[in-house]
Order: C-alpha cells, then sequence, then structure tokens
C-alpha cells in the first residue's frame, strides 16, 4: 500500500478528534462542578439524541472489527455475536431502562443501595462496575492497537503503543474536561458517522454481488476453505463438548450483560422521565438492530470478497476484516477508491474507539467517585462542598482508569476483541445483573443478599478468567509459557453467572435481618411511578 | 403551600410547569389521544389515593408509599407492567436459549438447507433479529397505551402527600 491512504486516513482523524475536542470545550465552559450536570449531562436530552447517544456507546469498535473478523473467520459462530448483543436490549427495554431511570440518580449502584444499608452495597457494586469498566476498556484499546498497526503498515509495536497510550490521553481529556454533556454529543456524532460508514460499505457489498445474497453468501462459503459448514453451526464451536459449552456459556453472556454495563445504565439518567428513558431505548433498538445486521452481511463480505485466509494472514484474531474488505470494495490496493475507503473506514473505527472509551471511563469514574468514595470518605463540610469534592474526585479517578486500562490494553494485544467484550459482558451478567434485576423485583431481598450477589458473581467470574486457557497454557494465551488453566471454558458466564444469582439468594435466606416492607413498598412505587424521581 | 394547592392533580395545565413532566403529559404526537384517555379511565375507576387529608403535611413518607402501594391504582399500575414483561420476557428467552443450545445440541438441524445456501440456522438468526423489533415495538406501545397516564397520576398524587411537589 502507498502513503496516500495513511495521509487520508490521519488527516480525517484529526478532523475528528478537533471536533469531538471542540465539543468537550464548548460542554466543558458551562456549569462546571455540579454532579447533576458532570454525571448526567443536565439530564435534558431528548429521546433521540439519547437514543442515538445509547447506540454510540454500544456500537463498540469489538462490533465493528472483531465481529465482522469473527464472522468472516467462522461464519456462522460469529453471529451469536451479532444476535446476542442485539436480543440483549429486550431485557435492558422491559425490565431495567424506565426503572433505573426512576430508582437511581447517577450509577447502578444507587438503583440496588436504594432499600439496602447503603455502604456495603455501594461499594460492592461500585467495585464491580469499576472491573467491568476496565475490562471493556481494555477491548476497545486492543482494538485501537490493532488498527493503528494495520494504518501505519510496517511501524511494528511501538507505533501501536503510542497508539493506545494517544488513545487513554484523549478519553481522560473528554471526561476530566467535558463531563457527560461532551460525552454525549461526541456518541451522537460517532454513531452517525460509524452508521453511515457501515451502510455505505453493505450497500458497495451488496452492489458488487448485485443484490443477491445467496451468491453472497456460495462465495462466503467457497472463499472460506471450509465450504457449506461456513454457513452452519461448529467451526468454532463444533468438536468437544467444551467447546460447546464454550458457545453456550457466551450467549448467556451476551444476552444478560448488557443490563448490567454500567456506561449504558448511566445514560438513562440523561434524559428527564422513565418515558423519555423507554423511547431512547426505542430508539437504540432500531440504530442498534440495523447497524448488527449490516455487521452479517459485512462478515460474510469480507469472507467472499477479501477471503478467509487473507484476513488471517493480516491479524490471526480477525480484527482487521473491515479495513481491508474497503480497500477491496474501492478497487485493490494502490487505487484511488481502494485508498479513500480504507481511510473513512479507518477513521471511523477510530471515532468508535475514542466515544466508546470515553463513555466507559466516565461511568467508570461516577463508580469510583459517587459509589467509592462517597461511601468510605468521612463526612464532612456541606452537602454542596461534598458533591463538588465529589466530582473533582470523579476528574480524578478519570485519569486513575485511563492509566490502568493502557497498561492492561498493552499486555492482551493480541486478542481479539469481540472476544474481551464477552469477557467484560460475563463479568457485568454475573456481578452486576443479578443483585440489579433481584433489587428491583425480589421483596425479600436484603442487603447482605446484595452483598453476596455482587462478590459472589464478580469473584468466581475474575478467577474463572484467569484459570481459564485465555490467560495461560495455550498458543494464543497471555502467558504461553505458563500453564494454570485449569477451567476449560473461555467464557466464564455458563458458571458464574448461576453463581451470582444463587449467592443472591442464599445471602438473602442467611440474613440477619428481614428486608423492610415499607422501604420495598416505596421503592416499587418509586420504580413504576417516578414518583419523587430526579 | 399556596403554590401546591394551586397545582392539584386535575390541571393539567398547571401540571406542564414542571418541566420533568412536561414530557410525559405531551400528548397527541405519537399516539391517539382517544386510547390514551381510556387507559386513564380505567386508572380512574380505581379508589383514589389523595382525596382529602393533609397535603405535604403530617404523616411520614414511609407510611405514604405503604398507603399508595396498597392502593387500587398502584396495584392495577404494577399488574399490567408485570403482566406484560413476564411472559415477554420468558418468551423472548427461551426462544434465544432454544436458538443457542440448537446450535451446539443439534447442527445437522441447524445446517438443513432450505433455500440456496440459506440454512435453517441463518433463518433462525434473522428470526430473532425480527422477534426482538417487534417484541420492542408490542413493549412500546403497551407502555404507552396501557400505563403511562394511570403511573403519572399516581406519581402526582404522591409527591402532594410527601410534599415533593413544592421542589
Amino acid at each position: 500500500m502507498t502513503g496516500g491512504h495513511e495521509t487520508l486516513a490521519l488527516t480525517l482523524v484529526s478532523a475528528f478528534i478537533a471536533l469531538t475536542l471542540a465539543i468537550t470545550l464548548w460542554a466543558g465552559r458551562r456549569r462546571r462542578g455540579s454532579a447533576e450536570e458532570f454525571y448526567a449531562g443536565g439530564r435534558l436530552f431528548s429521546p433521540m439524541e439519547n437514543g442515538f447517544a445509547i447506540a454510540g456507546d454500544y456500537m463498540s469498535a469489538a462490533s465493528f472489527l472483531g465481529v465482522t473478523g469473527l464472522i468472516a473467520l467462522f461464519g456462522y459462530d460469529g453471529l451469536l455475536y451479532s444476535v446476542g448483543f442485539l436480543v440483549a436490549w429486550l431485557l435492558v427495554l422491559f425490565l431495567v431502562a424506565e426503572l433505573v431511570r426512576n430508582c437511581g440518580r447517577f450509577t447502578l449502584a444507587d438503583v440496588v443501595a436504594a432499600r439496602m444499608r447503603e455502604r456495603p452495597v455501594r461499594i460492592a457494586v461500585g467495585a464491580a462496575s469499576v472491573t467491568v469498566s476496565v475490562l471493556y476498556l481494555v477491548a476497545q484499546m486492543v482494538g485501537a492497537g490493532s488498527l493503528m498497526a494495520l494504518l501505519l503498515g510496517g511501524a511494528g509495536p511501538r507505533a501501536r503503543t503510542w497508539m493506545v497510550i494517544g488513545v487513554g490521553a484523549l478519553m481522560v481529556v473528554y471526561v476530566a474536561f467535558g463531563g457527560m454533556r461532551a460525552t454525549t454529543w461526541i456518541q451522537v456524532v460517532k454513531a452517525v458517522l460509524l452508521l453511515g460508514g457501515a451502510t455505505a460499505l453493505t450497500v458497495l457489498v451488496v452492489i458488487r454481488f448485485h443484490g443477491d445474497l445467496g451468491a453472497l453468501l456460495n462465495t462466503a462459503a467457497e472463499r472460506s476453505g471450509h465450504g457449506k459448514a461456513f454457513l452452519a453451526p461448529g467451526l468454532k464451536y463444533g468438536g468437544g463438548w467444551t467447546a460447546r459449552l464454550d458457545f453456550l456459556s457466551l450467549g448467556l453472556a451476551l444476552v444478560l450483560g448488557t443490563a448490567g454495563l454500567p456506561h449504558i445504565l448511566s445514560r438513562f439518567y440523561t434524559v428527564p422521565t422513565a418515558r423519555a428513558a423507554r423511547r431512547s431505548v426505542g430508539w437504540s433498538i432500531g440504530l442498534i438492530g440495523g447497524f448488527y445486521l449490516m455487521t452479517v452481511v459485512l462478515g460474510f463480505g469480507a469472507a467472499a470478497v477479501v477471503g478467509s485466509d487473507a484476513v488471517r494472514a493480516s491479524n490471526p484474531a480477525g480484527n482487521t476484516a473491515m479495513p481491508l474488505l474497503a480497500v477491496d470494495l474501492g478497487g485493490g490496493a494502490g487505487s484511488t477508491g481502494g485508498t479513500v475507503l480504507f481511510a473513512v473506514v479507518a477513521a471511523v473505527a477510530f471515532a468508535t474507539i475514542l466515544a466508546v472509551v470515553a463513555g466507559i471511563t466516565l461511568a467508570s469514574s461516577a463508580s469510583v467517585a459517587h459509589d467509592l468514595y462517597a461511601s468510605l470518605r468521612r463526612p464532612r463540610g456541606t452537602v454542596r462542598d461534598a458533591q463538588r469534592r465529589e466530582v473533582a474526585v470523579a476528574r480524578l479517578a478519570a485519569v486513575a482508569v485511563g492509566a490502568v486500562a493502557i497498561a492492561l490494553a498493552l499486555l492482551a494485544q493480541d486478542l481479539n476483541t469481540a472476544f474481551l467484550v464477552g469477557l467484560a459482558f460475563a463479568v457485568a451478567a454475573s456481578a452486576n445483573v443479578p443483585a440489579l434485576l433481584y433489587a428491583l423485583f425480589w421483596r425479600r431481598f436484603t442487603t447482605r443478599g446484595a452483598v453476596w450477589s455482587v462478590y459472589g458473581g464478580l469473584v468466581p467470574a475474575l478467577t474463572l478468567v484467569v484459570l481459564s486457557p485465555v490467560v495461560s497454557g495455550g498458543p494464543e494465551s497471555l502467558f504461553p509459557h505458563l500453564d494454570f488453566a485449569v477451567f476449560p471454558l473461555s467464557n466464564p458466564g455458563a458458571v458464574s453467572i448461576p453463581l451470582g444469582f444463587l449467592m443472591g439468594w442464599l445471602g438473602t435466606l442467611l440474613s440477619p435481618e428481614a428486608a423492610d416492607p415499607a422501604r420495598h413498598a416505596e421503592a416499587e412505587v418509586r420504580a413504576l411511578t417516578g414518583a419523587g424521581a430526579v | 403551600m399556596d403554590k401546591q394547592d394551586g397545582r392539584s392533580a386535575g390541571e393539567p395545565g398547571a401540571v406542564r410547569l414542571d418541566d420533568t413532566w412536561y414530557d410525559a403529559l405531551a400528548p397527541g404526537w405519537a399516539e391517539p389521544a382517544g386510547a390514551a384517555d381510556a387507559g386513564a379511565h380505567e386508572g380512574e375507576a380505581e379508589e383514589p389515593l389523595a382525596t382529602g387529608g393533609p397535603r405535604g403535611s403530617g404523616i411520614h413518607p414511609g407510611e405514604i408509599y405503604l398507603a399508595v402501594h396498597r392502593s387500587g391504582a398502584f396495584q392495577e399500575v404494577r399488574r399490567r407492567y408485570r403482566s406484560f414483561v413476564v411472559p415477554a420476557t420468558l418468551a423472548f428467552l427461551v426462544w434465544y436459549l432454544a436458538y443457542v443450545v440448537a446450535a451446539i445440541a443439534a447442527p445437522g438441524l441447524m445446517a438443513r438447507q432450505l433455500v440456496g445456501a440459506f440454512n435453517v440456522a441463518m433463518a433462525a438468526g434473522l428470526g430473532q433479529f425480527a422477534t426482538t423489533f417487534l417484541l420492542a415495538w408490542a413493549y412500546m406501545r403497551h407502555a404507552r397505551l396501557r400505563r403511562d397516564r394511570a403511573a403519572l397520576e399516581i406519581r402526582w398524587e404522591t409527591q402532594e402527600l410527601t410534599g415533593g411537589n413544592a421542589r
């Protein structure tokens, strides 16, 4: 490839960075210091704006690069991600969005702690939220690294390292200076860019096959080297029962995890009412559904046009299938069309990564300041002072979270980004979702139940990941030379999600105190009607 | 207190002053007014929550929420919510798990070809997309027509009692 595509891509990327920094400056000069402004962006976004922002937060680089790559390599088995990522939204729409908007103020812990003893529950849910966010951040930054490696050709590991550090630094700037208002607008801009880019490429793929999707599938099957097996289950998760259980585990994590992602839940606080929260989810289901349908076409398109072997040769995990497809659709390497499309895809993917990491960093800094710091510090000064200090802590927390994520991302550079996201979903589904659902729907749920369900999901999920083949024991592990992989599945969901629910139930049964019926009545009235909501 | 009395629950014009309520009380752009009204009347048929009694004073908030929780109007909203989401959640979870389990337990069935390259697995995957869109639409419609109006009235009356409306 010539230097042309690099120059163009870097120009587009710089334009996006300039735009987002302008948004940050504009948002940052208003009402700094108020918690309402920093965590919730003033709460007056419209359902459509918030719907786009939710979609922007959710359609990560992991989906754009990772899912299309998995479909290009493994065909049907990669499709599970597209389906699971969308179906999960029904759970959010039915059971979570409105009730969370009505019960909470800024974070997930607000909702779970509403009728419990606040301190232990807040600390538990806050810690789990930060863990999930950091895992998710690592996935996004690994995506940024592999994108840069491709963009700069043979520039090598140093370019990748600098890319990861640069993304980390930018996201800290967005969050620390712009808060939720800037983050939301960046998400909206990014969602529009990503949907536009994906639509353009999808149209080109369909045109390439003259609108005949059957021909697209047949060509994909043929060029994948697997024939018809490419379109049926089993290429990645076939074979032994361990691999099949892994598929089930991933399926569970995907469908349950979304409802426990802190950066998604905090988006519901940016609109004024529960009804507006519901309508934003409606918008986002439409946008996200359309996007994942396109990833299916693009994934099979990459297999058909580029070929699975070429994708694997460029990046064994498949993360670069999308940019390769863009080059081919534009007319091949060296052509003007290929150069332009490649640059557009790279810029869109970069915008996606930046926006998503900003959203997650904001959510995790909110968890650190509003849940952990606010529970652990000694109360002093007025409420207003306390709030101001809390926001200052949140800005600092953004820097700390950024640093941790950069370090971990540099370690995990060779893993598929969609797969890493699957892990984050598994931890969210094990630690956050049981506690949240119990708190909203189980009258007898107690403080001990809440604490046990969070730790009872979080600790097994993390332990099982450490003991899994992802970390050690195989040629593709983080530490290929060590072997302490006792747990055979690479996604812990199938074990840790039921454990989270079980521990919540057990903790409630063994509680020294019974649940307070008055506080349950209050929580339920608030949740379903919005009485007393902020 | 004067201000509160001026904005009693029956006057929508007064309610609109409060911006967080404005959205929920501005029907007409997306829903047929008749349907919304029908839902409201069903809600009103239940026993009223806040007839007479001292407003925003005297009663402990916990007592108020217990009373509201016991009221027929609230139980009706709760019943309508649960009677939709419980079966719908079970249905989509079972359908999704069946889809996932079929891939690992019956790969032969999933690989069976329907039309050209199109097999059972791909059809089921697209079916998941279709049912998701359909259920989301049905839920939003159900909530808008059957729950929103009644829930808003309870919110208003509860906040009258707890003094929350004076903020």
